[in-house]
């Protein structure tokens, strides 16, 4: 029989899922210990989300360079001369009970047999829908980023910014500096919720003093700012996007629905905020618990980023968000903990590194956890997703086939699931299920009684052709006759 | 104090289609379950209807599932997907064509409508398939339901007869008392009926110990695989020769593969992963079976839990020892003969003569 991977089964004593800022952390603090690591990527190099690098071929002139992209520099040189292996361009598609973790990368598949894991795979943008959200012009603000960061493209001619939490304020600013136009931005919180979140912020007023000059060049801009406002419709009229806007309450609740106002652009940016991703945790059926000023569902952790699984650590926004600073002190600990509990550092060593990262940590955190409660999750905010909007967009599921399965008895996820078709689609659920919890979540009374999609395989979707490989009939390892 | 003519423990196409047919005729009914209605095994089957795969004792009964699949406006509400498609079995090599020739007449000597066909012919059925087939078992009376929608279809049917259903709550043991059984759940609530049906599906050995009497179940953690949708690569259910394929494409593009090929996991975990050779192989072997399969994406894995006794046979029918407790389950490809091992089982509860004999557990008693 011809082998089934491309290659054997590696044993390693750690490896690290993600490259954003706690899994680099991570990995680097475990491989100067001396542990034998490997960080694997889907991305072509490191930095995450925050820090993504362009493609080569768009490398961007000195003066071009923003801080974002200088610290992934440096994190990407980091990686460059260190002793761990990098696999980038490789998808995880599944992490086994026993820590075997296979992924398909240009070379079709491959599979290491990790001792520890640390899961660093960041935080996935919640987007509540409402009607129009699915049609062309309409995008995350997540993506926005994206499209700036490492395509340097302007997300349209003249972008309506919407939402909340920072990368409100980070793609509007990133925008102007671009060149572009915004033409409104929308902003979930009032003037009153910025300014309760100012203290906290002061905790690094590096950031805030960076947060504010952008503040300021939004300002200068003209832009017409409406705070405490939600989008409630979107839609196409000639290449315009005519964008609904109204006054919400705290809990996002549509204050004055007759109210409306009309703001227009040929983009809309949108985004409710980010959520940590809990695809791997679940799929190895650790703990969770929903928090919402951790961002939604995480997995439980100790004090040293342990999960409920023995060897497997978390680190990141994976952990609750808290954004990328203290993601890289998360890191640390993280790294250091696996290290130590594989004996490659001792504990004594560990107390005494510890002290000083979880100093820097609290002092992050703090500036992480205001950021966070500008995105916090508003429950009402579901009522923009009127009868005939789309929530599952992978299956085109409506909000009002989920009401008549709730109506009907679905108590749990899984059961809507069943009855609706509603994150079965490609996406396994990763832009509907925030939407979708909360409605269920607001008829059978919390979040936890809402419970979670089950975590499945393949984490990712994978080409049949690659997992197949090149084969002949006998190849085939064809069980036992069944039963006649 | 609830009390009730007949509580149904175990809430599976088995236990769904005897209470429903026991409400029909009047009775009062309760069915419990520890989770949703067709969460395990009814719900994540790949809903396949074929008499292929069928084991040869079980003929004539699958085939008045198949019926019953094919009239849900008749007896069950709302639909469940049914389609009626071809059914092809299929030989690669000279062993299988015997081993294939050896099963239809097996299976016609039961009465399934199966023809041997060359391998041209069935490529006439199925233009998708593999130039390299050399025969096929040919039948008619195939096709499959989109399994995940059971639940839904079972419990409205259940509420419109009247039956009680309580879901989401476990059953720790039952008491025998004098004319009652009563059953108690992990919370301490209880409820009293004079009868009683265990359907608990794989965890029927630990049900039947409630009451004393040992059977072993063996539990099998089927593999199940579905792709993206993806444009139509067949049309007809597809198997091989010795059972170890089942492969069909649904309305919306989705492949669905599976086989039986088997996963980790126990009762106790539920399925817990998939072996990676098992989950390869199932894949390479649908492929070979329709090469432009090759061309969609996995989207997901998922293992489905399945009973079976040491006979491999059901057992349907009354519980040794003890009057008024029957039990239903371990029926080999059971959710295609369902609702009718259902509609059997009531007959007996209802002290009529069943259409078909049963399956008397007593057999399988370790004594």
């Amino acid at each position: 029989m011809t082998k089934i991977f491309t290659n054997d089964i590696k044993k390693v004593d750690l490896v690290v899922l993600g490259a954003g800022p706690a899994g680099v952390a991570a990995a680097n603090v475990a491989s100067k210990e001396g542990a034998e690591v490997v960080i694997i990527d889907e991305n072509s190099s490191a930095g995450g989300q925050i820090y993504r690098a362009p493609p080569n071929e768009f490398q961007p002139q000195n003066s071009f360079k923003s801080d974002e992209f200088r610290e992934g520099e440096k994190q990407r040189n980091l990686l460059e001369n260190s002793n761990l292996t990098a696999l980038f361009k490789h998808r995880v598609w599944s992490v086994s009970s026993d820590l075997v973790v296979s992924t398909v990368g240009p070379n079709g598949l491959s599979s290491w047999h990790a001792r520890s894991l640390i899961i660093a795979n960041g935080a996935l943008e919640r987007i509540i829908p409402f009607p129009g959200w699915t049609i062309p012009g309409v995008i995350g603000l997540a993506a926005s980023t994206i499209l700036l960061k490492s395509q340097y493209v302007l997300p349209g001619q003249s972008t309506v910014v919407a939402g909340c939490g920072p990368l409100l304020i980070a793609v509007a600013n990133g925008i102007i500096k671009s060149g572009g136009k915004v033409s409104a931005i929308i902003d979930l919180n009032s003037k009153s919720d910025w300014i309760k979140a100012f203290p906290r912020l002061l905790s690094r007023p590096d950031q805030l003093f960076k947060g504010m000059s952008w503040f300021a060049n939004i300002m200068k801009a003209g832009i017409k700012l409406y705070g405490g406002h939600a989008v409630t419709n979107t839609k196409q009229v000639d290449n315009v996007l005519r964008i609904s806007i109204a006054p919400i309450n705290s809990a996002g609740s549509i204050l004055d629905s007759k109210n409306q106002k009309i703001v227009e652009g040929d983009c809309l940016a949108i985004g409710h905020g980010l959520f940590p991703s809990t695809e791997i945790t679940r799929l190895l059926k650790a703990k969770h618990i929903y928090d919402p000023l951790k961002g939604g569902w995480v997995p439980l952790i100790d004090d040293d980023f342990r999960s409920s699984i023995p060897g497997v650590y978390i680190a990141g926004d994976a952990t609750g968000i808290s954004g990328a600073f203290s993601a890289v002190q998360k890191g640390r600990i993280a790294g250091m903990a696996a290290v130590r509990d594989l004996n490659v550092m001792s504990s004594q060593k560990y107390k005494a590194k510890i002290k000083s990262e979880l100093i820097i940590l609290k002092k992050n955190e703090n500036f992480g956890k205001a950021a966070v409660r500008l995105m916090k999750f508003r429950p009402e905010l579901i009522q923009t997703i009127t009868s005939e909007t789309i929530v599952c967009r992978c299956e085109d599921v409506f909000r009002s086939e989920i009401d008549e399965a709730i109506e009907s008895g679905a108590r749990d996820l899984n059961q809507l699931k069943a009855w609706t078709r509603c994150g079965m689609g490609p996406c396994q659920g990763r832009t509907c299920s925030e939407a979708i919890e909360a409605i269920l979540a607001s008829k059978v009374g919390s979040r936890e009684l809402a419970g979670q999609w089950t975590g499945r395989t393949p984490l990712r979707p994978v080409p049949i052709e690659q997992i197949i490989g090149k084969y002949t009939y006998e190849d085939i390892p064809i069980p036992e006759n069944a039963p006649l | 104090m609830e009390k009730f003519d007949v509580a149904v423990v175990g809430g599976g196409v088995m236990g769904c289609s005897t209470v429903l047919h026991l409400s029909r005729n009047q009775m009062r009914t309760i069915i419990i379950d520890s989770g949703a209605l067709c969460s395990e095994a009814s719900g994540t089957n790949a809903g396949t209807l074929t008499l292929n795969m069928t084991r040869a004792a079980l003929i004539p009964y699958a085939i008045k599932g198949w019926e019953l699949w094919n009239n849900t406006e008749k007896w069950l509400c709302g639909g469940v997907g049914t389609r009626k498609v071809n059914g092809l079995s299929l030989a690669f090599t000279e062993e299988e064509e015997e081993l294939l020739f050896k099963r239809i007449e097996a299976r016609q000597a039961m009465g399934a409508p199966i023809k041997f066909i060359s391998g041209r012919k069935a490529q006439l059925l199925e233009p998708g398939l593999n130039d390299s087939v050399r025969s096929a078992a040919w039948c008619n009376k195939d096709g499959f339901t989109i399994a995940y929608l059971t639940g839904h279809a079972f419990r409205r049917a259940l509420k419109q007869e009247n039956v009680s259903v309580r879901e989401y709550s476990k059953v720790n043991k039952i008491e025998i008392e004098k004319n009652y059984f009563k059953i108690i759940f992990e919370n301490n609530e209880h409820l009293k009926a004079k009868r009683i049906v265990l359907a608990g599906g794989v965890w029927l050995e630990e049900m039947l110990n409630w009451l004393n009497v040992k059977i072993k179940i063996k539990c099998l953690i089927n593999q199940l695989i579905i792709t993206e949708r993806m444009p139509t690569v067949m049309k007809t259910v597809l198997s091989i020769a010795n059972g170890l394929l089942s492969l069909k494409q649904f309305d919306n593009g989705t492949v669905l593969i599976g086989g039986g090929w088997q996963g980790i996991g126990d009762k106790k975990r539920g399925g817990v992963e998939s072996i990676p050779e098992n989950l390869i192989g199932n894949i390479r072997l649908a492929c070979h079976v329709i090469p432009k399969l090759c061309y969609g994406r996995m989207i997901r894995v998922w293992l489905g839990l399945e009973a079976e006794t040491a006979d491999a046979l059901p057992i349907i029918g009354k519980i040794p020892g003890i009057s008024n407790a029957y039990v239903i389950g371990s029926v080999h490809s059971g959710y295609a003969s369902g609702p009718y091992m259902g509609w059997l089982l009531s007959q007996l509860i209802m002290e009529q003569e069943p259409e078909m004999p049963l399956f008397d557990p007593n057999r399988l008693i370790n004594k």
